[in-house]
């Protein structure tokens, strides 16, 4: 029973993927303490940050490829959960500063100090315990996702419509994170974290922790992405995502299935927020803005929609690409690039660069029958 | 003949020497009451300011501004007053001659609060009997602020010669606010003084009439009370109509940014993400003009606007049959991919703009015709957000009538309404799509060129319309022109009034998520089009 599951699973792709991953979660931490930084193997600690950081970009990617790619739903406004995700982990290590901050206030955060609150909003209550804060990191996205797509999803709202109003989701919170009395430190966001656990956020060490545990979870969520689209339960996805109507007439519950899908990614994009903020060190509300959750879909969309990996691959990639570009003389052309991307990929390479090679090798391997793959090119046209 | 100019010479004389003997008399009192200054006590200037002002001399207002800001000098051992000019130059104050410098021990004439009042309506009197109509006004507003009762005869004498019916009926408020705080006047007059309060009808009225002084007759406390229930209702009437103003002006704009919207999305069934960015094109375009027309023909530089409209619909539109045929069109029936593929498009558009114009906001000035401002009741119309609303109307008139009678508007409904039909009957449909996306984009950026007139002109301004302009069309309904119209309006006027309760930012978040639940109840909109062909 459990050995036939596994290799449903594990396939080659998948087991390579895994392996490389996990690989990853080993070497580089262990190359950026024991080597000493004269030796040619070392690797530098704000590179550990910066991969650190494209691995939570990564597992978001995939938590939007999961929806996208397998069941047909664009949503624009992912980097909501991501920041939700955040900004739980956020408020946990906000607590963690205690007497430390400029204002020494043992309980309330500089910001509230600084704009005269008396007291804790009930909301940041259990932020000290992380525990607690875990919890939330999943059921805050989690729990917004669900009302949102119930009420999406029971009224059939689909195609752009929906990628529109999940756009419209995220702006709304922009501008709600943007206000000073929201409680979450307005536009400067929370920032000038001291401890995780009781280990320093800035020490080697830590870092490196967190960038092994971000390669564990982005494995984690790949092997639960794996799992679910390989089970009935991913057919019908894919059903849902080619002929929605049909689906329904055959008697499946389509809003269920979104509803439960759309729940997941939330959830994975609100764990991929949480790693990230302890690494990058801060959290405001432009992780809230529209044009960021547009983006990651383009991670997606160049690494190939459908494949999982390619999310994964791309994430790395487009940021890769971003960090070379924007640090460098070639700032201000950044911005063609990624819209040149954008065009480019829609146009001329819809299955993107893991689906292309993946289509290649199985054309070459069966050219009669070309379309084994079954990546989305071939589908009916999304229901709209 | 002789005897006649003999009579005339005599006339002459003797009027002369009433003139002069009149000027020796006022030159007399007028030097009488600057020695009053030196006496340095607060009773004697106070007399002295009464004196000057009475006195019609020509440096009377001179000194009594002077005495206000402290600069007047006096100089205890020689009684004699200086003025000291705002540089470091001074004027004898009885002559207005220029003096080398002041006696050592000249000190400035002291004046405390009280005195300021005075001085205030002695200034208000001198100048509400000026030749100038402008400050005539300006004195009388001055006299309804400070209420100072001894401005009352300079008021009685301007009302008795004022001819300009605005400065009259400032004089008349003036009065009546001097009078209700006037304790010698007449219980009647106090009456008579609230019904003009009463008729004046703004947040002006109502605190004057509830800060009337303690020993205010009852009956006019009464009557005053009555008048303040009375405006304030009429207030929170104007409050309602200035909130429905300026929803209508947001709406209007909401209209114009999303009309082509409903074009492109709502007729073609194409998510445009650079739309916003056509929007944006339009206004540089906008700069663009006025800058050549600065340069190169300064005195039609107030019409630039009127050159600008069509060249940003052509150029706007121009883009957009490029974009139409070098992406869109291989994108059809991908709806998801033609959003990517025109955000990555608005990308690239506005850092074209960005590295070709600078990052930073262009200036594009109103034209004369469109500033200002004019007051209704109690609220204040601007002339540029009347012109957007009415420029707005009039494209939505000229699109309806363009779909409505025009060939390619009947081709434009054929094709959305069957597109295999339309192309067996031989319209060229893909000809058509090209031209509706063209169309789409050149208003987006006629929209432009009214937005310039009331936004920043940078490269991000297309931004801030684009999620406004989606959800007015979702709201509104696809491929339907007036669900836009009504979708705009509604979404304007619902913005302004849910913001003084809820604040901007917040009453934006509730349209939102308002937006959000509605789309639960209605997927397809207000204004749904029905039929088979909607459903996929």
């Amino acid at each position: 029973m459990m050995i036939p599951g596994v290799s449903r699973i594990l396939d080659r792709t998948a087991s390579i993927f895994l392996a490389v991953v996990l690989a990853i979660a080993i070497v580089v931490p262990f190359c950026n303490l024991l080597f000493p930084p004269t030796s040619p193997l070392h690797v530098p600690t704000y590179l550990v940050s910066l991969f650190g950081k494209y691995v939570c970009y990564a597992l978001l990617a995939l938590s939007i490829d999961l929806i996208w790619g397998y069941c047909g739903i664009l949503s624009l406004g992912h980097g909501a959960f991501f920041a939700l995700g955040g900004y739980a982990m956020g408020m946990y290590l906000m607590r963690q500063i205690g007497t430390r901050g400029v204002y020494a206030d043992p309980i309330l955060p500089d910001f509230m100090v600084f704009l005269n609150w008396p007291e804790l909003p009930i909301y940041w209550y259990g932020f000290q315990h992380f525990v607690y804060a875990a919890l939330m990191i999943l059921l805050v996205p989690g729990a917004l996702a669900f009302v949102f797509g119930w009420f999406a999803f029971r009224s059939r709202v689909t195609g752009v419509y929906l990628s529109i109003i999940t756009q419209a989701l995220t702006y709304a919170l922009l501008l709600g994170f943007f206000r000073n009395n929201f409680g979450f430190g307005g536009n400067n966001g929370l920032t000038d974290f001291k401890d995780i656990l009781g280990f320093n956020v800035q020490s080697p060490g830590t870092r490196a922790a967190l960038f092994s545990i971000s390669c564990l979870a982005l494995a984690l969520g790949y092997l639960i992405c794996r799992a679910l689209i390989t089970s009935k339960f991913g057919k019908v996805l894919v059903a849902i995502r080619d002929a929605e109507a049909r689906v329904r007439f055959l008697g499946y519950r389509v809003e269920s299935y979104k509803l439960f899908v759309f729940t997941l990614s939330a959830c994975m994009a609100g764990v991929a927020g949480a790693l990230y903020v302890p690494q990058v060190g801060i959290i405001n509300p432009s992780e809230f803005s529209p044009a960021n959750s547009i983006e990651v879909v383009i991670w997606v969309a160049v690494g190939g929609r459908g494949t999982l990996i390619g999310a994964a691959i791309g994430a790395v990639l487009v940021n890769y690409a971003k960090t070379t570009f924007t640090t460098g003389m070639l700032a201000p052309y950044w911005l063609f690039l990624l819209g040149g991307l954008f065009i480019a990929v829609t146009l001329l390479l819809p299955r993107g660069i893991v689906g292309t090679v993946q289509h290649l090798w199985a054309t070459r391997k069966r050219p009669a029958d070309n379309d084994a793959s079954g990546v989305s090119e071939q589908a009916p046209r999304p229901a709209e | 003949m002789s005897a006649f100019l003999k009579r005339c010479a005599v006339l002459l004389f003797a009027f002369a020497v009433l003139l002069l003997g009149s000027q020796l008399g006022q030159a007399a009192s007028y030097e009488e009451a600057l020695d009053k200054f030196a006496a340095d006590s607060y009773a004697e200037t106070e007399e002295a300011i009464a004196a000057i002002a009475a006195s019609g001399h020509p440096m009377a207002a001179q000194v009594l501004d002077a005495l206000q800001n402290t600069r007047l000098l006096y100089d205890p051992a020689s009684r004699k007053v200086f003025i000291k000019g705002s540089s470091v130059s001074l004027l004898d104050a009885a002559t207005g001659q220029p003096l080398a410098g002041a006696p050592a021990d000249a000190q400035p004439v002291r004046v405390n609060n009280r005195l300021r009042r005075v001085i205030d309506a002695a200034l208000g009197g001198l100048t509400l009997l000026s030749s100038d109509p402008v400050k005539r006004l300006g004195a009388a507003l001055a006299v309804f602020k400070s209420r100072e009762s001894n401005a009352l005869p300079a008021l009685n004498a301007a009302l008795a010669k004022e001819t300009d019916p605005k400065i009259k009926r400032a004089l008349t408020d003036a009065r009546a606010a001097v009078v209700l705080n006037f304790a010698e006047a007449s219980e009647s007059d106090k009456l008579s003084a609230v019904v003009v309060i009463r008729a004046r009808g703004d947040q002006d009225a109502v605190g004057l009439l509830a800060g009337l002084p303690s020993d205010t007759p009852a009956a006019v406390s009464r009557a005053a009370q009555d008048a303040v229930t009375a405006i304030q209702s009429q207030l929170a009437m104007w409050t309602t109509v200035q909130n429905a103003w300026y929803g209508l002006s947001l709406g209007s704009v909401l209209l114009l940014a999303a009309i082509g919207l409903a074009i492109t999305f709502g007729v073609m069934g194409v998510i445009n993400m650079a739309h916003g960015e056509m929007v944006m094109l339009g206004a540089y375009v906008t700069f663009v003009v006025q800058e050549i027309f600065r340069a190169k023909f300064p005195a039609l530089e107030d019409y630039s606007l009127v050159f600008a409209v069509p060249l940003a619909f052509v150029f706007a539109g121009l883009v957009g049959i490029l974009i139409e045929q070098g992406i869109i069109r291989f994108l059809y029936g991908r709806p998801l991919e033609t959003l990517l593929a025109t955000w990555g498009l608005s990308l690239i558009l506005q850092q074209s703009v960005r590295t070709a114009f600078g990052p930073t906001n262009k200036e594009v000035s109103n034209p004369t015709w469109m500033s200002g401002a004019f007051e209704l009741g109690q609220i204040t119309i601007t002339y540029n957000r009347l012109w957007i609303i009415c420029f707005t109307l009039a494209v939505f008139v000229a699109l309806l009538g363009l779909l409505r009678w025009t060939r390619l508007g009947l081709e434009m409904r054929a094709v959305t309404q069957n597109r295999a039909m339309a192309a067996s009957m031989g319209i060229r449909t893909g000809r058509v799509d090209a031209l509706t996306f063209g169309l789409g984009s050149g208003i987006a950026g006629i929209a432009g060129v009214a937005l310039s007139q009331i936004d920043n002109v940078s490269p991000n301004l297309g931004q801030g319309y684009i999620i406004d302009s989606f959800m007015v069309v979702v709201f509104g309904g696809v491929g339907n022109l007036w669900g836009t119209l009504v979708g705009a309006f509604t979404l304007g006027i619902a913005n302004k009034f849910l913001e003084p309760f809820a604040g901007a930012v917040l009453g934006k978040i509730a349209i939102l998520v308002l937006i959000i639940l509605f789309i639960q109840k209605r997927p397809r909109g207000l204004f749904a089009l029905k039929g088979r062909a909607i459903e996929s």
